[in-house]
Formats: C-alpha cells, structure tokens, sequence
C-alpha cells in the first residue's frame, strides 16, 4: 500500500514536470521569433543568422547601420508619417462611431440587439482578402481608390469592432442608477454623458481605441489593394522589403514594431487593472 | 408582438445608427459590390450587341451565317479603333484558349479588307473561326449573368449542349487547394490544441503574480505585428538561418542537409501555428479559470487518480473554453492571406492566396469574386455555428 503511494506519487511529480517542460517549450515557441529579432537587427554584417562575432559579444560585430539606414530613407520616413496619419484619422472615426453604438447597445430597450451586434462585428470575422478585394471594387467606384481617404475608411471600419467589443464590455458592469441620478438632479443627457458616463467608461474607451490603432499600424492587405505609391505605410514597406529583398532594414523596423506593442500592450493592462478597481470605491 | 418604438428604443437604436450605416457603406456596400461582380459581367455583353444577337438565333453545331462573321467583323473593327478590343479578346480567351489571339490577329488582318466573303476572310485568320467551339465561347462570354464564375470556382464546366459536367481531373484546381485549405485549418487547429491546452491550464491554476507573468507572455505575440512574427519565421527557417545554422552545429544535419523548412507548407504551419496560437489559449484560459480546484481535489479524495480525475471531472468542464479556441483559430486559418503568402512559397498557399492572385495577377475579378463569395459563406456558416456555441458577445480581445 505504501509502495503504491509512493509510486502515485512519484508519477504525479514526473507528471508536472513533463507539464512544465512542455509549457516551457510552447512559451518559448510564442516568444522566441521575436527575441531573435531584436538582436539580428543590430547584426554589422548584412546576414539573418548571428555571426561568430556576435556571439562573442564583440563589441565591433553589433551596429547601428541598419537603424541609421532606415531613418536616413525617404520611403520608410514617407512610410511613418503616412501610418500614423492613416492610423489616428482611422482610429478617431472608429472611436467616435463605436463609442456611440456602443451606447445603444448597452442599452436593455435597443431593438435587435444580437443582429445588430453580429453586424457591427462582422469587419473582424470577415477574411481580410475578401474585404479588402469588396473594398478595391466599391471604392475605385466611388474614386477613392489610390487616395488616403480610401485607406482611412477601410482601417476605421476595420477598427470599430475593437471599440465596440471593448466599450460594451466596460459598460456591462455600468450601474444605469448613476445615469438617472444624473438626470434628476437636471442634467441633459449631454452633459450626463459627459461628466458621469464617459470618465467610468474611459479605460474602456482608450483600451479599444489603442486596439483599433494597432490594428491599422499593422494592416497591409488594404493597403495593398487600395493604396498607391504615395499611400505606402510601414506594414506595405516591410511586405516588399521581405518579397523582394530582405534587407536587415526589415529588422530594425520589427525591433521598432516590438517596442510599440509592448507599449500599446502595457497601456492597456494598466488601464484593465484601473478599470477592476471600481471607480467610486478607490476615491 | 411588434411592440411600438418607445422613446428609450429609439434613443438606443438612434446611437446604433451612425456606425451601422458607416458600416453599411464602407464594408457591406463593398461585399455586396463583390457579390455582383461574381455573376454579372457586362463587358463582352456591352462591345458586340449585334454579334450576340444574331448568335442567339444560332443552333450551335453548325458554323453561324455570313452574316454573323460580317457582323462582328464591324463590331470588332469598332472595338479595335476604340482600342478596347483586348478586354474583350482577354475575356472570351478564358472560355477557349487561345480565343485572344484569334480576335487580335483577326482585326488586325481584317482592318482594310473588303472581302467577298467573310467566312473565308476569318478562317484565313485564324482556322479555329469555322469551329463550333469558338462561337461557343463568344457566346458564352457574353452571358450578362453568368454562373461560369461559380462553376469555374467549383472546377465544373459546360459541355457543348451545355450541361454542367465536371473538369478533368488534371485540370481541377480550386476544390483540391479549397479541401487543403481546409485540412490545413484543421491541422493547425489540432496543434494549436495540443500546444495551447497544458499551457492554459498551467495560467489558469498559477498564482495570481505568476498567472500574470504567464499571460503577458501569450499577450506580447499577440500584440505584435503579424508581419514582425511573419518575418521572424523567415529569419529563424530560413536555409542559412538560426534554426539551421543551431542544427548543423550540434551535428544533427549535416552543412549540406540543411532542411527546407520555410517557402513551403513547412513554413506556413509552423507560422501560423505560432501566430494563432494566443487566439487558442486566451479563451480556453478564460473557462479554465472559473473551474474550482476543489471538484479536482474532491474526485482524487473519492480515490480518482489524476488521469480519471482529468478525464472525468476537468476536461469535460473545460470544453465551453477548447469549442471556443477551436472554432475561433480554425475560422481566422480558413481565411488566411498574409503568412501563407510570405512563408508559404508555391506549395504552402491556401484559398485566399488564389483569390489575391486572380484580384492582382491574372486580373479574372469575376473569378476572384466567386471563390470570394465561397469563402465568405463557409466562413459565415461557422461564424453562425461560433455564435450558436459561445455567443459573439463574449467575444474577448484578451
């Protein structure tokens, strides 16, 4: 009987480590390809493997050419500005127009809910060729294929589903009583939506915001099909570089796409861990 | 049961009405647009109104009268100084190779002649003109709605009466990459399974402070661009790359074995994987976390061993999370475009690479629209089924 014991035992220890081992294995799988890169991008010599150097950590084998490379050229400078106009003109609309909606749906009396919801949220779901080919047809109809505005219209609607998703689900632990409170005491329904509402649903609101804008800052397909030259964002600029000639540019620009995520992503986590603390409650 | 709009249904719908209708113009409008153009295509209908005409009243197995070839050499000699005659040739070429050049050597030999007969002056031109078949192709390509798009998507064809029969198996294309597609979407959905399940699990019973650690290492990839983590692969799989170059130096493969593991289906799997993955573990983690580690620990003091107590109690309790990872890996994987086309060289594309391709290269919209709209109805059929199952508003960003 003790042996028995002991042998479960011993099984369930062996177990939970094989269970460690594996989770170790997967979580490196998820994370490494992008710890690679950061590394390779300061490589002085042009290749996408580390080099005896580097590995000596030698100090003359790590560079700044590839950085200095990408911000001395016009296209990938040309490139950003283009993604950051395109991306907060997007992500203005998609706010403004998903907050709204957002609203209403929170609201019990809102007729067809689940159907106006599945409708809302069919941008995401949707395969990204079959929008953006859709998109190519219908806009080069109404001329504003190959502009910015085709681009910025295409990206906010790809955007508000993330706005919409994520000011709902603010809004679900909204206690109603505040809003009628408000009212009482006379308040508009402006003002009570901007002085009660809009603070307590503001991690809400940036949380789909932020993703709304990383959404356009790494859209390419759209770009690709309705954007011309002058219209090249920074995704466009990388899935050339990586077709036509992968150039350790590329991982300069990556390394710089990884710190962005992190911020965006640390942004976000902050403002969840704001939002679990009730408002109210932490003043 | 319609009950009246009262003020508050209104006010909500009121708010709705903004983005529903940016919604309806920038997307739907668009879908529709790609709907239309799948079964209705005007071109070759628009340029030779005569020339159709007359072969409407045409039985189809003789060669047409004198007086369609003299009709359509006007038409054609209009489209050619209008220079519109190679859309028109282009198209009626996709129904009957090598119709392009016949209709531009035509014109071109036609351009000042004035012969007796038009019959003669064609098929001196180009022989294939005293051929049912061609005229059965002029014919066809000026159906102003057609189904050929469809039946060209689903690898069927016309016969010369006209049934619908299917394409020689040499020639079948879009159902075998559709059925890789679709093996390809299962594939990465069972892996991403087998990957994601243990780690989900490890998050869900952590600590709080661990638990945390865990989850920002599923949200950073996540969150990163999906053309950094594309390019990534291509760096790691590449011949000359880490991976490689790791294997050679431990003596698993030799310098000259080097392993072909990316520009193939190789490359595609283990991209997507990676890049889908969060998606697999993030809802499986969110069931988990609600199923009490008492029911575990009550099965093992009833005398359960971990593996009954697994099988039994925690698994079936965290299906809702693996029907939800599931379904939702599998539906973005259906529709991938962007690491396919990067990483999965000739033979790793799936069906949304076909459609980009005929969108960009081959130029056939028509066909491109029609395996567009295929593809968007296997989708939306999921979606429904996704909906049913979890309920599109619990869907979570993280």
């Amino acid at each position: 009987m003790r042996h028995a014991t002991a042998s479960f035992e011993f099984s369930e220890r062996a177990g939970r480590a094989v269970h460690l081992a594996v989770c170790g294995a997967v979580l490196l799988f998820l994370i490494a390809p992008m710890l690679v890169v950061i590394p390779l991008s300061f490589n002085a010599e042009p290749y996408f493997t580390f080099t005896e150097g580097m590995l000596r950590l030698d100090a003359d084998a790590y560079s700044l050419r590839w950085y200095r490379g990408v911000l001395e050229d016009a296209e990938w400078r040309l490139a950003l500005v283009n993604s950051i106009v395109i991306g907060v003109t997007a992500t203005t609309i998609a706010t403004v127009l998903g907050v709204l909606a957002a609203l209403g749906l929170a609201n019990r009396a809102m007729p067809g809910r689940g159907f106006v919801t599945s409708l809302l949220i069919s941008p995401m779901v949707t395969p990204i060729i079959i929008s953006a080919a859709g998109m190519f047809f219908f806009y080069s109809k109404l001329g504003i294929a190959q502009t910015h505005l085709g681009v910025i219209l295409a990206h906010a609607v790809f955007g508000t589903p993330f706005v919409v998703i994520s000011v709902t689900a603010t809004l679900a632990g909204f206690d109603h009583n505040l809003v009628k409170a408000g009212a009482s005491l006379g308040g508009g329904p402006f003002l009570v939506f901007r002085r009660i509402q809009l603070p307590l649903i503001a991690p809400g609101v940036i949380s789909g915001a932020l993703f709304a804008f990383a959404a356009s800052f790494d859209e390419v397909v759209a770009v690709l099909f309705l954007g011309g030259l002058q219209q090249r964002t920074v995704p466009r600029q990388m899935w050339t570089g990586i077709r036509e000639e992968i150039s350790p540019e590329i991982l300069a620009v990556a390394t710089f796409l990884v710190m962005l995520a992190l911020i965006l992503l640390g942004t976000v986590e902050w403002l969840r861990g704001r939002a679990s603390t009730k408002p109210g409650e932490a003043d | 049961m319609a009950r009246p709009l009262s003020g508050a249904r209104l006010r909500a719908a009121a708010l709705t009405l903004p983005l529903l209708a940016f919604v309806a113009v920038t997307f739907i409008a668009p879908l529709g647009s790609m709907l239309v153009r799948s079964f209705y295509e005007p071109h070759v209908a628009d340029a030779l109104p005569r020339t159709l005409a007359a072969l409407r009243a045409w039985d189809g197995s003789s060669v047409p009268s004198e007086d369609t070839f003299r009709i359509l050499a006007t038409e054609l000699r209009l489209l050619d100084q209008e220079r519109k005659l190679g859309g028109v040739a282009t198209r009626i070429n996709r129904l009957e190779g090598g119709m392009r050049s016949a209709i531009m050597d035509t014109a071109r030999a036609l351009r000042n002649a004035e012969p007796d007969s038009w019959r003669e002056a064609f098929t001196a031109a180009y022989p294939a003109w005293g051929e049912e078949a061609a005229w059965r192709a002029v014919r066809r390509a000026g159906e102003r709605y057609t189904m050929r798009h469809y039946l060209n998507a689903l690898d069927l064809d016309r016969d010369p009466p006209g049934n619908i029969v299917a394409q020689s198996p040499e020639r079948r294309i879009y159902l075998p990459l559709l059925l890789r597609t679709l093996g390809v979407s299962l594939a990465i959905t069972v892996i991403c399974l087998i990957l994601g399940y243990p780690v989900a699990y490890l998050i869900a019973n952590a600590s709080p402070a661990r638990s945390n650690l865990l989850l920002l290492l599923v949200l950073v990839p996540f969150w990163t661009s999906l053309l950094v983590r594309t390019t990534s692969w291509i760096v790691l799989l590449q011949n000359q790359g880490v991976v490689n170059d790791l294997l050679v130096a431990a003596g698993v493969i030799g310098n000259d074995g080097r392993l072909a593991l990316v520009y193939n289906m190789v490359g595609t799997l283990v991209a997507m994987t990676q890049v889908l993955l969060p998606f697999m573990i993030l809802p499986m983690y969110a069931v988990m976390r609600s199923i009490s580690p008492t029911y575990l620990r009550a099965a093992s003091s009833l005398g359960a061993t971990f593996r009954q107590g697994f099988v039994r109690v925690y698994w079936p309790q965290s299906l809702p999370g693996v029907a939800a990872g599931s379904l939702l890996v599998f539906i973005l994987s259906i529709g991938y475009y962007i690491t396919p086309a990067l990483v999965g060289g000739r033979t790793g594309q799936l069906i949304s690479n076909m459609i980009a391709y005929h969108m960009q290269e081959s130029l056939n919209w028509g066909l491109a629209a029609a395996l567009g709209v295929i593809l968007m109805v296997t989708v939306m059929s999921l979606y429904l089924v996704y909906n049913r199952l979890v309920g599109i508003e619990r869907m979570r960003l993280s």
